[in-house]
């Protein structure tokens, strides 16, 4: 199975919210996630709350990993530690655009970098960089989404 | 009207449940906040649609972000009057142990609180505090009232 279609097959947390996956190329990945009400975290403004740029920050950046070209399939990840910098608000009303880069992939762990942008790519809403623990959890069975 | 200047009119801007019900993000992730005196517990009760990791099971690693902030930010407003909600600048997260689909809850202590910005700590745990399964420390941008 192409690592966009094994992609698609969401975890849950990432249906509630709604993001989606856009393409994959190379060890990196881009993702969607729509302006949706629920997600607001000011009500004054209808910005989308910080939690959401942090959890599909979090959950593309794991894609990030399984799109590196040395990823094993089926090998389990747990995430370290994730840091984001949130560089301005969001604008109301306007989907989000992820973009994440397994920038390298070591035996037991992975890095990786990511954006989270409006409009055009230089319109940066957010960084981020994480780490990912390999192996970490018992290898998945065969056609996992998760 | 400002949210947050309409809970001060109706003398309820330390009604910590009121702030998180009208944030429809916290809304959505059911998270609610107990308070006994001047301490504040946030609790983030166990849904199916917090799942990550469906084999395991373990709860995914942006929910359990998002609740760290929430949790920052509830304390935050407890201790400062404030015009505006805080708006996160960073957030540094340690993932510590696998959250289990169980319910979670969350504490955090203010570290620095200066005119503008402040430092923030949380952690958070299921069965036993002593075992958290993450933690969590940001600086949050203040508009005082």
């Amino acid at each position: 199975m192409a690592v966009k279609e094994e992609l698609q097959q969401l975890p849950p947390h990432a249906v509630a919210i709604g993001m989606e996956v856009v393409d994959v190329v190379g060890n990196q990945c881009i993702a969607k996630v729509p302006y949706a009400e629920h997600l607001v975290g000011d009500p004054d403004t209808g910005i989308i709350h910080g939690g959401v740029i942090t959890a599909t920050l979090d959950n593309a950046s794991g894609w990030a990993v399984r799109c590196h070209e040395d990823y094993r399939p089926d090998t389990g990840m747990a995430t370290l530690d994730l840091r984001i910098d949130y560089m301005k608000p969001a604008e109301p009303h306007q989907d989000l655009f992820l973009l994440t880069e397994c920038i390298r992939m070591a035996s037991s762990i992975a890095f990786v970098k990511g954006i989270a942008w409006q409009g055009s790519e230089d319109n940066i809403i957010a960084t981020s960089v994480a780490s990912f623990m390999l192996g970490a959890t018992p290898p998945l069975p065969e056609g996992a989404g998760s | 009207m400002k949210i947050m200047q309409q809970l001060r009119d109706e003398g309820r801007a330390d009604d910590m449940q009121a702030i998180l019900a009208s944030i429809p993000y916290a809304r959505f992730l059911g998270i609610q906040v107990d308070r006994k005196g001047t301490e504040l517990t946030t609790i983030l009760p166990y849904t199916p649609d917090l799942i990550g990791n469906t084999l395991l099971p373990a709860l995914h690693g942006g929910a359990i972000g998002a609740f760290l902030e929430v949790t920052s930010v509830i304390q935050l407003l407890f201790n400062t009057s404030c015009e505006r909600l805080p708006k996160t600048v960073d957030i540094s997260i340690d993932y510590l142990r696998s959250g289990k689909p169980v319910d979670t809850y969350g504490r955090a202590i203010v570290t620095r609180q200066g005119r503008r910005v402040a430092n923030v700590r949380a952690e958070i745990w299921q069965e036993e505090k002593s075992k958290p399964i993450a933690a969590a420390h940001g600086h949050y941008l203040l508009t005082p009232v």
